[in-house]
């Protein structure tokens, strides 16, 4: 426990944490702010007004429509064949009403940009996640590789010379310093976007279960900068030095990303994006996501929609391939200090 | 008495897929007694530096036996590791933390109460200078505080690599000083120094290795002693007449080398003799005194790195001298490299 004490307060105490902490809260705020200031809340004389140009857009809307739809009539029963290049009509004609939006629908188009928590708040939640698992993959880096690089280490273990518990005792220190520090960002920063959305912006559309579905997607999204210090951490530990995992993090992504996909597309793979890690990241935040073939899909002649296949991942994957990542590195880490020489 | 620090057989080789293996510690011995002053010699990469580290449980050894203040390490290490002080090589500390940080941390880490922080700087002579930031110390300064930080504990065993390092004189008598009261308290400390003549003033004995053996150890006079060559300094009332002194000395018996100003006689018993050999001659002695031998003589000597003119020498180029003499304890059997 005194161990843990004291690299709490080594890890608060280092001016590197504390400033990429206020660089990070600038940002953060700087975040705030940007939207806050591009958003408005609508006045009854906008909502009036967008109301009014929406109504007179969807009766356009639906005499073309209407117009269409006689076209098409006419053209099945005269039988004639769709022409190659030129107009073609649905199988049932009526169809095609559907396709026309509705005025509701539409005057929130015509509307200033209003904050709506409900549609708006999530991809914030995945763009702090991404903020903070980069915040907590340098901080995790540094605080392991400055102690290995300034001789800290050597000294600690002369202090306490069980190397897996030290290194554990860091490693865990540090999760829960995140994991707090997360919990309280996240606390402001959802609390800032629901003044936005009380100000400038629409509240009124939020229900239990979509306080639960953003609750949940910001527990994967704390989860996942958890992960990124533990694998800055790991990294620089393996490597005994800061500039591992920085370096570590630059190969990934030009070989996890930018490679990948240049080999992806060299053998024609069916899904490219499969082959990019960033994908099961993506996967992870939002729950699933969809790889499309899109030359699986055939143009038809007529107006049906293309449906292309397509291979999904599940968050439930993305988080067994992370979790497995992470326990590699970290295991790998472990490994590494149990076994080294410290010299 | 358990001795406080018991080294059999340690060995240890790096391997490199560049260079090969390399036996940094080749069957190396050590004992150091309770209270004790003791220190720890050689030259650059004999083997003193990993020899402290396997010690300590920063390097694991491939073969020997270790025991530290009566238990076997590595295993269990972890149970004398508080009652252990150790600075190893140069000190090492997060340079934007200052002198209270540093110490501090370490406290709490140890669960040691904070009172000790204060105590152990003030020890060392840093208390006025514990609140700037280490990586403006100097040298001598961040040697201070190595050894503050291993003070700390206040241990039973104090193992020093190079403390007096980077330190000026007065602060190398500090650090004899502190050395002494520390070993007058009990304190048994291990100490290894390139200042010979600080080792020989503070040490009650010391080891001496060479390629990762022992080659001499034992309480500092008896090393001395062992290694005296029983020489006598020679010199008559006229240098002229050292020539038929030279000559009736070695009618004698004796060996004899004649310097400029002065005659060298090896392997004296009694220097009377010499006397009454030269005055049966009707040579009279005007000077007659004893060459003494001091440590680094005899270190030179042991590990064959006595420079010569003109010659650089290599790290590596130290050797193994056959045998101990009686008071450095049994021979390692080890040859020249």
């Amino acid at each position: 426990m005194s161990l843990a004490r004291a690299e709490l307060r080594r890890l608060c105490k280092r001016r590197f944490t504390r400033w990429m902490l206020v660089f990070v809260v600038l940002i953060l705020g700087a975040t705030v702010a940007g939207i806050a200031a591009s958003n408005h809340a609508p006045d009854s004389a906008a909502v009036a007004a967008a109301e009014e140009r929406a109504q007179r857009q969807y009766e356009e809307n639906l005499r073309a429509i209407e117009h269409d739809i006689a076209e098409c009539e006419r053209a099945r029963a005269a039988g004639e064949e769709d022409a190659a290049g030129g107009r073609a009509w649905p199988d049932d004609c009526d169809e095609m009403r559907q396709w026309a939006a509705g005025p509701d629908e539409m005057a929130r188009w015509h509307l200033p940009p209003t904050f709506e928590f409900r549609a708006d708040f999530e991809p914030l939640i995945t763009a702090f996640t991404a903020i903070l698992a980069l915040f907590a993959f340098i901080v995790g880096a540094s605080f392991i590789g400055a102690e290995w690089r300034s001789g800290g280490m050597t000294n600690l273990l002369l202090w306490q010379p069980r190397r897996l518990l030290v290194l554990s005792t860091k490693l865990a220190t540090l999760v829960a310093a995140l994991a707090g520090l997360v919990v309280l960002l996240g606390a402001a920063w959802t609390a800032a976007f629901w003044q936005v959305a009380t100000y400038r912006g629409i509240t009124d559309t939020m229900t239990s279960g979509t306080w639960q579905s953003l609750g949940l997607t910001g527990l994967r999204g704390t989860a996942l900068v958890l992960a990124a210090g533990a694998v800055g951490f790991a990294v620089s530990s393996l490597g005994r030095h800061t500039a591992t995992a920085l370096g570590a993090a630059i190969g990934a992504f030009i070989v996890g990303v930018l490679g990948a996909q240049i080999v992806a597309f060299a053998v024609d793979a069916r899904y490219p994006q499969a082959w990019v890690w960033t994908s099961y990241l993506q996967a992870w935040m939002h729950k699933s996501v969809t790889f499309h073939d899109f030359r699986s899909c055939e143009p038809t002649a007529g107006l049906g929609p293309c449906e292309p296949a397509t291979m999904e991942v599940t968050w439930q994957a993305a988080g067994v391939g992370i979790l497995a990542v992470v326990a590699l590195l970290v295991g790998a880490a472990m490994w590494h200090i149990h076994r080294r020489d410290v010299t | 008495m358990t001795a406080v620090v018991e080294i059999d057989g340690l060995r240890k080789t790096y391997r490199s897929w560049r260079s090969g293996p390399r036996r940094a510690l080749d069957g190396f011995d050590m004992v150091v007694e309770p209270g004790q002053v003791h220190g720890f010699l050689g030259p650059n990469g004999s083997g003193k530096t990993t020899t402290l580290r396997t010690l300590l449980g920063l390097i694991t050894a491939h073969g020997g036996q270790m025991r530290l203040l009566g238990h076997d390490v590595p295993q269990h290490l972890p149970q004398v590791a508080d009652q252990v002080g150790a600075i190893v090589e140069s000190p090492q500390f997060f340079g934007n933390f200052t002198g209270r940080d540093t110490l501090s941390l370490l406290a709490t880490a140890a669960g040691l109460p904070q009172r000790r922080v204060d105590a152990a700087l003030e020890q060392v002579g840093l208390r006025d200078r514990a609140n700037e930031r280490v990586k403006t110390y100097s040298l001598g300064m961040k040697q201070r505080l190595a050894v503050a930080s291993a003070l700390l504990k206040e241990p039973r065993l104090l193992i020093l690599d190079e403390p007096a390092n980077g330190l000026d004189p007065a602060g190398i008598r500090e650090m004899r000083d502190l050395m002494r009261s520390l070993a007058a308290q009990g304190t048994t400390v291990v100490l290894s120094s390139h200042i010979l003549s600080e080792v020989q003033q503070i040490c009650d004995t010391v080891t001496i290795i060479s390629l990762g053996r022992r080659v001499a150890a034992g309480p500092v006079d008896e090393v001395l002693a062992a290694h005296s060559t029983a020489e006598v300094r020679v010199r008559l009332e006229s240098a002229a007449e050292h020539t038929a002194a030279a000559g009736a000395l070695r009618e004698a018996g004796a060996s004899v080398t004649v310097r400029d100003d002065h005659l060298l006689v090896h392997a004296v018993e009694r220097p009377a003799w010499v006397t009454a050999t030269l005055a049966a001659r009707d040579l009279y002695v005007a000077e007659l005194a004893p060459v003494a031998v001091d440590l680094e003589s005899v270190f030179l000597e042991l590990t064959g790195t006595t420079p010569v003119s003109g010659q650089a020498r290599q790290v590596d180029e130290s050797v193994v001298v056959g045998a101990e003499q009686p008071a450095g304890g049994e021979g390692n059997g080890g040859g020249s490299r």
